[in-house]
């Protein structure tokens, strides 16, 4: 089936996605932006998360035909997006090792950050329960989040 | 391979219609439950019928003393907008997954998968909501109670869909409580949900992921109704004596059919019905007598 | 520039560094295995056994002719070498040929245009298979008349250790247990992938993600029946690993179908499938006894250990000899009777995690330590700092401890480390109770408890494993810039080691540009990235080759000045080869021709078991000590770990962000197996091959760690450095469940420790007491009694 969207601003259009495919497929096989992982095609550990018309959702939970016509900004397009903060303060903080979980979690974080400024350590914990990462025991994570939202004083 | 149909109708009108022409085709709101299945290629579905475009289902509203939820509301819509009118719903709405789910996820699909586990059934069932479905010919309700009628079975018609939940608006304290063997991200090992309804003197009660289907604890109901107007206890208001409480317990425990399996043992969710039942039933009532104060 | 190519500036050894492909990272530009791409290349998918022991009756591959897109279909005849690897034998068929030995084990590759294609394929194949029976619990492994799992019998391998006699070690007190811990699965968030290109002089080239390139090769060549120059691997982006990459799982798959077709082909597993396609760590019983003087001088111990490594023997063998030796835990035990048996089951093959053998006698050893303190009415902490090891104190294995070996400071250490803030226990927010959102409790039925353990891992392969180290440095003129370039084979898997390694460079050359290579098995073999060894085997070659990289700069400055350079000693800084403080030569202008070095990096020699179990048989040890406090509902059985402290034997700091990265990683898999992880297993098949049914922990279930760097380097190595990617994992659990015995009064001898458990609704695991010791010619792996072929022995 014929998949239309803009992804990161541009209008891309695949021809031959599957019916049953999903967006993270979409985005990934037809569109080559590896940049959202795919770890658990279950919606249980985040790496594939993305924006859906500003929406925060798991890619590998939605169909592709229910992305046509839909506006799509990945970790590729964070940056236009104006979320270099959150990625700079990842990477100053430490809560990036293997990295596979990353995208998902700077995606998280910038939704987090864009609906609550200045967010508490239980508000991060819920915000981002939904991105499993396996190497860094996520302290440095959270570090990261708190750095994001006051890029001045580093923890 | 499996060719697959996907229908993606714009109103619900076309909805009803493509579900009466494709019986087979399963229904996808927010995806989060029929695409985990599709992903892990254990449903192989001959058509998807997309009812994401359906705006009719998106919109919720007052009528009397109920809330009509539309059935495409999504989890976080009920948690920041009808935490008002359905705490029970709201809270059990906050434990669903996380919030890329709770975006995606809706009480519809919830109600489509009607999966034992479903987190918004127990507060349905307790709070004494009716399925509103739908099929081009007619349209009907079903009590939550009657919704439910095996292991992901619900029953639903072939050619029905759902359009909505109508649900009581909280007229007293509600709680829902869910356990799982981690601090977030969880299927339950099992849930609770409680509702006090003072106006009528009834109590609802709800038990998740402890039998076949989400269920009532219809004895421990009766009970407990009993008990509070026998003595008079909805109008004094005094605390309830440990053995009330207990007995209360007991029979929600009872009530429950739980097995042993990858996430929870039988031994353990009965016990942990107990434990739910004594904290919610001292919760709630707690919250009745502060509320009159 | 490939992909993993990585320029960076700025830290030096011992600073405070950034990962130095922390952009890419954010930025999603960094390229993982699975995320390979090449044109016109092919998609795989593997037929796997659905039961776990099975004959194969028939193989029928019509239903697959003239699928559309199919491009191979290939079954174990079609393996053009030798059908067997493995890490320790080559025990395990690439494809199953006559029986099928685990749930999981692969029995046809495909290759088609498309993933949907290729297991549309892989569902037409007619798979018939005739019951065999099958050993799914350890001790009936060992039992008479037990199924065979492998030819050579079900002990894989058994190590006895004797010093002195436990009966008559004069123990006034003794204390006995009995302890179990589960299969845990790596769960890396990356899972296995790989892409392999056909070459034109008919070999391949094989981009993957794995732990160790050149023993990858050494098990694929064979297989492939090409000589090793012909089979090419690079190193593709590692997605985590944590023991899950050092066998082979896609590789020799892909390099078939690539071969067969002519095409590249990759094949990148999903979650499901992941959990069949690499090791877990092993399942363990233990029965322990442990006796000690009124005053609290342990005198003697007894363990019997048995662990479950599954279907083919993967690292079991190195995984039971650290086990063994590590089972009386870091302390000075005069008398010592340790028998330990691995075992093959139909169960899912066991290898290499986190820790490798460590954390299951870790958790014996400090629960008993816990018991006998209560015995003595001692405090644990006390009764830990009493018996501590120390240098110039032995092992069991009678290694007698030359180097580091600060177990009374990280015990210390860790006991001084601030406990959490009081809590009121009304009151808290979610996360402030079990349970989080889920709204099970508000203070109701909490109990708090505290916990703590010691452990130690060693560092490098042990038992006469000379697992060199090698890099190539490499200076030359970007510009008018010296640029310095690091090639190993080394594996980069999230750890941090590139960033670690282009530290050294700086530090030891004074060149900020460091570009690290792709590595590829074009380069030496510098060993697995694995046994917390890279900072010490990798570092220390480049460490040494930096070293002979100034040599020569030097030798140059000298031959230019002349003799203007005298007889000053020279240093390297700020772009000059200074002579006694002086300049003498810019660096850029020595590098007319670039300057580069290979060095390899040997650690000291150790040796092999005698028949009584002594021998100096691993390199060094890292030492670590963990507090943990939790919160337990104990109605619920539900847990909230409030705070984990963690004081970590790191010889010395080479990057601060990088260590306390690795310390609380590491304990959140620990706090994994306390809490939550288990593979389970019914008749040898995982009910649980999901993220949805095996629980990791969520950034809701992790405290924060505080940690402390215990800095006592160790002689003879790089900077005095020592890997702590393992040691924290190894204590954590027996840590948190100690804490949870002490918020309860439960037993709790099982991980992960259920609620049932916690709640009192189960009784602790139960023993009919130790299985007799099974009858074998000696300590070495039993196949190797019988001339198995061996695996990356073959390497060094």
């Amino acid at each position: 089936m014929k998949v239309s969207l803009t992804v990161n601003g541009a209008r891309r259009t695949v021809d031959d996605a599957g019916e049953s495919e999903t967006l993270l497929q979409v985005l990934r096989d037809h569109l080559g932006l590896t940049g959202t992982k795919n770890a658990c095609e279950q919606g249980e550990c985040g790496s594939c998360t993305v924006y859906l018309d500003g929406t925060l959702v798991c890619s590998c939970l939605v169909l592709a035909g229910q992305a046509d016509g839909a506006e799509v900004t990945t970790v590729e397009g964070l940056s236009a997006a104006g979320a270099a903060a959150v990625q700079e303060a990842f990477v100053e903080a430490g809560a990036v090792q293997c990295g596979f979980c990353t995208p998902g979690l700077v995606m998280a974080a910038h939704d987090l950050l864009a609906h609550n400024p200045d967010p508490g350590d239980d508000d991060i914990r819920e915000a981002l329960a939904g991105n499993l990462c396996r190497c860094t025991g996520y302290q440095k994570i959270v570090d990261a989040v708190h750095r994001a939202a006051s890029p001045t004083t580093t923890p | 391979m499996v060719q697959t149909t996907f229908l993606q109708p714009a109103s619900w009108p076309e909805a009803l219609e493509a579900r009466a022409a494709n019986p087979d085709a399963v229904p996808v709101a927010g995806g989060t439950d029929v695409l985990v299945e599709v992903n892990f290629g254990r449903l192989h579905p001959s058509g998807l019928l997309d009812l994401g475009r359906v705006r009719e289902l998106r919109t919720w509203g007052r009528e009397k003393g109920r809330v009509r939820v539309g059935a495409g509301v999504t989890y976080s819509e009920l948690i920041t907008q009808l935490r008002g009118d359905l705490p029970a719903l709201a809270t059990a709405a906050r434990t669903v997954g996380s919030p890329p789910i709770r975006n995606r996820g809706t009480l519809g699909g919830n109600l489509g998968t009607a999966s034992p586990a479903g987190d918004c059934h127990p507060v349905l069932l307790a709070c004494g909501a009716e399925v509103e479905v739908a099929s081009s010919r007619v349209s009907r309700t079903v009590p939550a109670d009657e919704f439910f009628v095996g292991p992901k079975r619900n029953a639903l018609g072939a050619d029905e869909l759902i359009s909505g939940v109508w649900i009581p608006r909280a007229t007293g304290p509600q709680s829902f409580s869910k356990v799982g063997t981690r601090n977030a991200m969880v299927i339950a090992v099992c849930s609770l949900a409680l509702a006090l309804h003072p106006d009528s003197g009834r109590v609802g009660t709800g038990i998740g992921s402890a039998g076949p289907v989400p269920l009532r604890a219809r004895e421990a109901e009766a009970f407990l109704e009993g008990h509070l107007a026998e003595r008079g206890a909805w109008e004094s208001k005094r605390p309830l004596e440990e053995a009330v409480v207990d007995r209360f317990a007991e029979l929600v425990s009872q009530a429950a059919a739980p097995i042993d399996d990858v996430r929870g043992s039988l031994r353990y969710r009965r016990h942990a019905l107990r434990v739910l039942a004594r904290r919610s039933l001292g919760w709630c009532w707690n919250d009745y007598r502060e509320a009159a104060r | 520039m490939t992909a993993l190519d990585t320029v960076v500036a700025g830290g030096r050894v011992g600073e405070r560094a950034t990962r130095l492909d922390g952009y890419p990272k954010v930025t999603g530009q960094f390229a993982y295995a699975s995320d390979l791409h090449r044109d016109g290349m092919l998609f795989g998918a593997t037929l796997r056994s659905p039961v776990a022991s099975a004959r194969i009756r028939s193989l029928d591959l019509s239903g697959v002719a003239g699928s559309p897109g199919v491009a191979a279909v290939l079954v174990a005849a079609d393996v053009p070498g030798k059908n067997r690897f493995g890490l320790n034998f080559d025990d395990q068929p690439v494809l199953a040929d006559t029986v099928v030995r685990y749930q999981g084990e692969p029995v046809a590759v495909v290759a088609a245009s498309s993933p949907a294609r290729a297991w549309d394929a892989v569902g037409r194949i007619v798979l018939e298979l005739e019951p065999l029976p099958g050993v799914f619990d350890m001790e009936e492994a060992l039992a008479d008349g037990a199924h065979r799992v492998q030819e050579v019998g079900n002990v894989l391998r058994h190590v006895h250790i004797e010093r002195g006699d436990t009966r008559s070690a004069g123990a006034d007190v003794w204390v006995e247990g009995y302890y179990e811990t589960a299969m845990q699965d790596q769960a890396a968030l990356g899972p296995e992938a790989g892409l392999a290109v056909p070459a034109e002089d008919g070999g391949v080239d094989l981009y993957v993600a794995t732990q160790w390139l050149h023993a990858d090769r050494e098990q694929i060549a064979p297989c492939l029946d090409l000589p090793d120059e012909k089979v090419r691997l690079h190193l593709a982006g590692v997605g985590g690993a944590f023991g899950s990459r050092e066998d082979i799982h896609m590789q020799i798959h892909a390099c078939m179908l690539a071969l067969r077709t002519g095409r590249p082909v990759k094949l990148s597993y999903g979650r499901e499938e992941s959990f069949h396609g690499h090791v877990h760590r092993h399942p363990a019983r233990i029965w322990m006894r442990h006796g000690a003087t009124r005053d609290g001088r342990l005198v003697a111990v007894e363990a019997r250990l048995l662990f479950d490594g599954g279907a083919y023997a993967s690292s079991s063998p190195a995984v039971l000899g650290n086990a063994a030796t590590f089972a009386a835990g870091p302390y000075d035990v005069p008398h010592v009777r340790i028998d330990g048996t691995v075992v093959y089951t139909n169960n899912p093959p066991c290898g290499a995690m986190r820790g490798f053998g460590a954390p299951q006698v870790c958790f014996g050893h400090e629960a008993q330590m816990d018991k006998l303190a209560r015995a003595l009415g001692i405090d644990p902490v006390d009764l830990r700092l009493r018996n501590a090891l120390e240098p110039g104190l032995s092992l069991p294995s009678g290694q007698v401890l030359t180097g580091s070996a600060p177990v009374r400071e990280v015990i210390a250490r860790c006991a001084a480390l601030p406990m959490p803030d009081a809590e009121p226990l009304e009151g808290r927010g979610a996360f402030g109770y079990p349970g989080g959102t889920g709204n099970v409790t508000r203070g109701e039925g909490i109990k708090r408890g505290v916990g703590f353990a010691v452990g130690f891992k060693n560092i490098a392969y042990s038992e006469g494993f000379d697992d060199a180290g090698s890099a190539r440095v490499t200076v030359r003129l970007e510009g008018d810039e010296p640029v310095a370039e690091i090639h190993t084979a080394a594996v980069e898997m999230g750890q941090g080691l590139y960033t670690l390694l282009a530290q050294i460079v700086r530090t030891e050359l004074d060149i900020d540009r460091v570009v690290v290579r792709q590595a590829d098995t074009a380069a030496r073999n510098t060993g697995s990235t694995s046994a917390s060894r890279q900072s010490m085997m990798s570092g220390g070659a480049v460490q040494m080759a930096c070293a002979q990289v100034r040599a020569a700069l030097f030798e140059r400055a000298r031959s230019q000045a002349g003799a203007g350079a005298g007889n000053h000693e020279l240093s390297v800084g700020r772009g000059w080869v200074n002579a006694g403080g002086h300049p003498l030569a810019r660096v850029a202008d020595l590098l007319d021709e670039p300057v580069s070095r290979e060095a390899v990096y040997h650690h000291r020699r150790t040796g092999t078991f005698d028949d009584k179990g002594q021998g100096d048989v691993h390199v060094c040890f890292a030492f670590a000590a963990e507090r943990a406090v939790v919160d337990v509902d104990e109605d619920l059985g539900l847990v909230r770990v409030v705070q984990v402290a963690a004081a970590i034997d790191a010889g010395r700091v080479l990057n601060p962000l990088g260590m306390s990265g690795q310390v609380e990683g590491g304990t959140a898999q620990g706090l994994g197996l306390a809490l939550m992880e288990e593979v389970q297993l019914s008749d040898g098949a995982i009910r649980n091959a999901s993220f949805t049914d095996y629980l990791i922990p969520t950034i809701a279930d992790m405290p924060p760690v505080v940690s402390a760097a215990v800095e006592d380097p160790e002689p003879g190595v790089p900077y005095g450095a020592k890997g702590v990617g393992e040691s924290p994992t190894i204590v954590a659990t027996a840590a948190i469940v100690a804490a949870l015995r002490d918020a309860t009064g439960r037993e709790l001898n099982r991980a992960p420790v259920s609620p049932d458990e916690l709640a009192g609704l189960r009784p602790p695991a139960a023993t009919q007491g130790p299985p007799p010791c099974p009858d074998v010619p000696g300590q070495d792996p039993v196949p190797l009694y019988f001339q198995s072929g061996s695996g990356q022995q073959r390497l060094m």
